[in-house]
Order: C-alpha cells, then structure tokens, then sequence
C-alpha cells in the first residue's frame, strides 16, 4: 500500500515512537490526539480522557471517542495494547478488578456512568457484554437465556419470558438449532453455538448498546460468519463495539474503526477510509501486517 | 560436537534417568504398602477382638413363674407386677437345675451363671403377658459376663474357671447358646458389661454431630463467603481474621474443650453433659476448617462465571446466589461432611464438658445427659473388665462403620453434583 502523501512529517515512525516513550514517562498531555474525527452526531456513548490504571501501570491513556447510534464500531490494534481494557470500562466490568482504576468522563446517552450514580446493575442491563470465551451458565439453554429478563423483572409471565427466550434465540441464529431441547444443558452445545447463545442472552436484556470482545476467536470460518451476518442484522436494532484480531472481519462487519497502540487511541476514522488509505504510520503497519 | 555424540549422551541419561523413575516408583510402592500394612493390623485387631461383642451367651432355664413370689397378695395391677422378685425366680429355677449345690457361699456362686439383667428379662416377659404367671417355661437368660468370657474362649479369668463344672454341665444339656447380642444395640451403659450397649452414645452422638452440623455449615458457609466475596482486599482487619481463622484450625481440640466449659458451661450456665454444649464445643471446633474449605470451593469456581453473571446485569448478590454457590455447594458440602465426620471422633473437648458421665439412659434430645461413642470407647476400654474392653473394640467398629458412612455420603455428594458442572 502507498504511503499516502497526506501524512505530517513529524508523525513519522521513530518520531512517534520517542513521542510515545516520552510520554509515557512525563503522562501525556502532550502526546498529539488520535488522528481522525473522534466524534459523531448524535452519540450514545462518548469518552473523553479515558485513563485506566491497573495499580501504579496505566494501561488506557487519554482516549477519546464516540459511539454513535445503531453502528459498529472496530477495536483493532496489537495484543495487549488495551482493547479489552478500554471495552470493560464501558460497561464498568473492570469495577470488579482489584486495584484497576478508571479517570475521564464516560457518557451513556449524556449520564456519567461513572460519577452521576449510575447502578452498575442498570449499566450493564443497557449495555449489554459478550466475552471472548463463550461462558454459557452451567443451565440449561431456556435459562441461560432467560436469566437476564428474570433477574430485571422483563416478563410479567411465563408466555411473556418464552417470547423473549425465543425471540433471542431466533435473533442470534441458534433457534431452529435448539428449539427442541431447551432444557438441555447450554454448556454441552458447540463452541459456535455456545457464543451464539451467550449472544442471545446479551441480547435478550435488550440492551443499547453491545460491547463483544473477540466474540469470533474461537471459532470456525463458519460458525464465525453466522455472527457476522447476526451483527450485521444487529446493527438495525443495537450500537455494537466488537474488539477483533481479524482484519478482514473489521473490514466487513464494521462501520467506523478505532486503531489502538500501547494504549493509545492512534486512528479512528471510517473502517473504508482506514482501511484503505491509513494516515499513521503505526496503522497502516498493523493492518499491513507488518508487526502486531 | 557431533550428532552421534549428542544422541550418545541423550542415551546415557535417558538409563539415569529411567533408573531414578523406578526408584521413585518403588519408593512410593513401598509407602503405600506400610500404609495398607499398618492399617490392615489395626483394623485386624479390632476385628479380632470386637467381633465377640457382637455375641452374647445366653443360658435356658426352666423357669416357674411363681404366683406366690410375683403376686404374693394376689394382686396382679401393673405397678405390684414390676415391683416383684424376679431374682429369685431365676435363683429357684438355678437351684432346681443344680440340686446338689449347697451352702450359702456356693450358692451364691451359682446365682452368679446369670446376668443380673436375667431379673428384668423375666420381668417383661410377665408384663407383656401375665398368662405366664403360674407356668413354667424354659426362658433363655443372657449369662453373666464371666460365663460369656469362658464360652468364648477367654479362659484367663479364675472366677470362670471354678464355674467350668457347672457350664461344663450346662452344655452337656444343650442350655448355652450364642446368640446376636441384640442388647448391645439397644441398650445404654451398664456397670455389667453384658447389659451394656451403645445406643445410648450413638444417640447422643447422633444429636451432637447433627446439631453440630446445622450449626457450623450455614455459619461457615455464610462467613466464607462474605470472606471470599464481599469483604475488601487488602484490609488489615480482613487479613487479621483470615490468619486467625487458619490458626484456629490448627489449634488442639483440647483448648476447644476449655473455652467451652469457660464460656458456655460457666458464663452461660448451660446444662453440662448435654449435646447441646457437645455441640457447641465441636461447632467451634470444626467451623475453622469449614470456612477453609467452602473458601477453597468458591476460589475454585471459574472467574468467567462471575463475569457472565455481572455482564448481564446481576447484582453481587444475584451473582453469589444464582451462580457461585450452587457451583461451589458440593464442594462446601464435601468438606462440611469431613469436618463433622472428624467432630464425631472427637474425645478430648467432649471430656472438659461433662460428657464423659456414666449415664444409663438413652437421651431423647439435646438437653439430656449424653456421652458420645468416643467417649463411651474411652470409658469402656479404660475398664478392668474383659467384657467391656471386648466391647470397646465393637463400639470402635460401629464408629468407624458410622465414619466410612460419612464419608461415602460426601464422595456421593461430590459425585453426583459434580455431573451438573
Ligand atoms: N487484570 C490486569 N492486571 C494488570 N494488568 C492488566 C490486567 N489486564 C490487562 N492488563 C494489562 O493492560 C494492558 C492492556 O491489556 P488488554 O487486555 O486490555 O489488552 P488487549 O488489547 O485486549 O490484548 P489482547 O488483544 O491480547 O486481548 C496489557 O499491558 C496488560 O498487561
Ligand atoms: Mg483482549
């Protein structure tokens, strides 16, 4: 890929690199922002100075960005450089990491989930989480799914939690699979199925917004493409951040993508845009394939 | 280096090494063979000696049931029937068997043949159906403890010795029998080792271990996980009790004993010698290790468990409940039912509060006098007669038989939740 002629001079390689030891060293107030629009109309999650310290090491540094309304948006970047990190603070499931701190502002539709006390309870009913490993209740899959809308007091009855138990099911893919053993244990479906089923009992909450960290990794080519075709329909209904190793599964689900280094928000643009025409360096790098 | 030299050197450690593996095989063959040894001997004499206990010799005598002795006034209401002389039913029915038995001291030798337990035998027998009075049946007595010794072989005793003739005589007759020693099941303590049994200690070990039990599960249960769970990390006072909590499993039972009779027996006035106190005292004891444990079985539950739970919206509470408890309960149950199964043999804290009373009487709850089956081992195989030291190894082999129940309830327990995982 050609070096796109718009890059600044001053953010070239090595001089990014010093810039980033520099400020790890004297906290980066300095260091210049992320490239590309950051913002978007109408957010339903913003961020602004995001910190995240896991005891004295900080793992998140100053990040700002958007989440805007029924879109999809791609944490790309290389391992350990604060995905996950940034992604559990949207849903504070890093509250329950001893000794991991989180500084700035974090919005849900203009509430600070963090300061305006905000249930965390509540928090994670709106926005809903699916983990890199599938981890179904040890339940059966009727339960697995159900278990959000009980536990939140969604169905009046039982005709009313079969509803949202099927409707789930059938919105992540594994209804026509499952119907007729629904009391059969979730844990002895496929790795595939059991994501989808986890999938489905985010989704049966009816959350805004759904954070899934590699929800693909472990999967086959085509238990993985039946997600993407169920985040893609998704996206008419939900705001999705989906954190992914897998640059083509970027490219094809999402909307917007975000590029993360060492902690940093480097890019964020249009997933088109950064995918085809990177502006920093270290992105076009990673996505090049040349380290990460 | 060569190739051929490296594969040269790799042979000659691999001999070394192999050598190495199969002493340490054989090291720990050996181990678990002295193991198995050690525990094959002792459980062989206990067997050898216990068994006997689970036999008792019984002696048929032809028995008048004598109106002018059991209602001398004629009257036969229930009270005046238990009132009787039965003894001297049996001493006449004796007399009349050994005719040429004569003299007082002789005699009394020979009412000597039959348990003084005979008495009461017969007594029963009249209340249950006072047709008998005025027949004569042949009744079958337990025999005293000295006859019982001499016809299971344990000539060591002299006393028995000069009744040889008279047993030697019985036999001759077909009036000494070995029997299923029934009495050792359903009775209490005795001062003669052939009307004693153990049903009074088991009950009270029953009440005491059962008691003990619904105390300190809920109570360990409930302090593991607040422990686990919800206390803050890293606070100074959460890791002064968690140090106190790990010493005190490893303090001598003994000291439980103390603290019981200081606090519960002296500063509470509670009733000594009851399950209750016994109970109290082994829940102390044993709480230490059950909240060890139940701690262990909630660290073992997967953190992505957590996670799923907290993710869609539970609160710490519902994750505990809903998720972490069911997954970590067999686990808590496991060492809850091994904690208590070591509270049962427990002697020494058991001692300091009483429990270690002679007590005839089976208790009925946790408020009467009791003592407990280790406790009833101690006392008896403490004693000077041969009948009741048989008798503490059966008491031994009933214990352990309760013991291995225990702890297959636990292996069972585990078992069948673990399938659920
Ligand atoms: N619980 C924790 N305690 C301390 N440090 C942590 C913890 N979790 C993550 N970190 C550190 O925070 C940094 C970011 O980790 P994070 O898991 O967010 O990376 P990631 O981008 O998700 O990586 P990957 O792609 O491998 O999942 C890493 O340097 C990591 O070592
Ligand atoms: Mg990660």
């Amino acid at each position: 890929m050609p070096n796109p002629p718009s890059t600044p001079a001053e953010l070239s390689l090595p001089a990014t690199q010093a810039v980033l030891e520099s400020a790890a060293r004297d906290r980066l107030d300095q260091l210049p922002a992320a490239i590309g629009d950051y913002t978007v109309p109408e957010p339903r999650l913003t961020c602004r100075g995001v910190n995240v310290f896991y005891g004295e090491k900080q793992a998140i540094f100053n990040v700002n960005l958007d989440i805007g309304q029924r879109e999809v948006i791609a944490l790309i970047g290389p391992s350990g450089c604060g995905k996950s990190t940034f992604l559990r603070c949207l849903n504070r499931m890093n509250d329950t990491i001893e000794g991991c701190r989180v500084e700035g502002e974090i919005k849900l539709d203009g509430v600070d989930i963090y300061h305006d006390g905000l249930d965390p309870v509540i928090l994670r009913a709106r926005v809903g989480m699916v983990f890199q490993k599938p981890n179904p209740f040890p339940k059966s899959i009727y339960d697995n799914v159900a278990y959000g809308p009980r536990i939140h007091g969604l169905a009046r009855n039982r005709t009313e939690l079969d509803e949202i138990v099927e409707d789930s099911l059938r919105k992540a893919g594994l209804w026509e699979e499952v119907k007729d053993r629904l009391d059969q244990p979730g844990t002895g479906l496929s790795g595939g199925q059991q994501q989808r089923l986890c999938i489905a009992r985010a989704i049966a909450v009816n959350p805004e917004v759904l954070l899934m960290d590699e929800p693909c990794s472990a999967l086959d080519p085509i238990a993985t493409a039946t997600i993407e075709q169920l985040i893609d329909e998704l996206r008419t209904q939900y705001s999705i951040v989906i954190v992914t190793h897998n640059m083509q599964q970027a490219a094809r689900v999402s909307q917007r993508t975000a590029y993360f280094h060492l902690g940093r928000l480097i890019e964020i643009g249009p997933t088109a845009k950064i995918f085809t025409n990177p502006r920093h360096p270290l992105t076009e790098d990673y996505i090049t394939g040349r380290f990460g | 280096m060569s190739k051929g030299h490296t594969v040269d050197r790799i042979v000659a450690s691999i001999a070394r090494r192999r050598a190495r593996e199969t002493r340490l095989k054989w090291a720990g063959f050996m181990a678990v063979a002295v193991t198995l040894a050690l525990l094959a001997l002792l459980l062989g004499s206990i067997v050898a000696l216990g068994w006997r206990a689970f036999q008792q010799t019984y002696l048929a005598l032809d028995v008048y049931f004598d109106p002018q002795v059991i209602a001398p006034d004629g009257r036969l209401d229930e009270e005046s029937l238990r009132q009787a002389d039965y003894e001297s039913l049996v001493r006449q029915a004796l007399r009349e068997l050994f005719p040429q038995v004569e003299g007082r001291t002789q005699q009394r030798m020979l009412y000597r043949l039959v348990s003084s337990g005979g008495a009461d035998y017969l007594s029963h027998m009249v209340l249950a159906d006072p047709r008998l009075i005025g027949t004569r049946q042949r009744v079958w007595l337990p025999a005293s403890s000295d006859v019982d010794m001499f016809a299971k072989g344990q000539t060591g005793a002299q006393r028995a010795a000069s009744l040889q003739p008279w047993i030697d005589h019985l036999l001759a007759q077909g009036r000494i029998e070995k029997r299923f020693n029934k009495t050792f099941f359903t009775a209490g303590d005795s001062r003669e080792p052939e009307l004693a049994g153990i049903l009074g200690a088991l009950s009270g070990s029953f009440y005491t271990i059962g008691l003990t039990l619904l105390l300190s599960f809920p109570l360990g249960v409930a302090a593991a996980v607040y422990l686990e769970e919800f206390a803050p990390k890293k606070n100074f006072w959460v890791d002064l009790i968690e140090v106190n909590i790990n010493n005190l499993a490893a303090v001598p039972s003994i000291v439980f004993g103390l603290l019981g009779l200081a606090v519960f027996l002296n500063a509470f006035a509670l009733p000594r010698s009851t399950p209750l106190v016994g109970a109290l005292v082994l829940t102390l004891m044993t709480l230490p290790t059950i909240i060890i444990t139940s701690r262990v079985s909630l660290q073992a539950v997967p953190p992505w468990i957590r996670e799923a739970a907290l993710g869609v919206g539970a609160s710490k509470m519902q994750m505990v409940l809903h998720h972490v408890l069911p997954l970590a309960l067999p686990g808590m149950l496991t060492g809850a039912i091994i904690g208590t199964a070591r509270a049962l043999g427990e002697t020494a804290p058991l001692l300091m509060i009483g429990m270690v009373a002679f007590i005839v009487d089976i208790p009925r709850g946790l408020l009467d006098p009791a003592t407990v089956l280790p406790v009833q081992i101690y006392l008896w195989a403490d004693s000077a007669e041969r009948g009741f030291v048989e008798r503490a190894a059966a008491a031994i082999l009933v214990l352990l038989v309760f013991m291995l129940l225990m702890n297959a309830l636990a292996i069972f327990l585990r078992r069948h939740f673990e399938r659920r995982w």
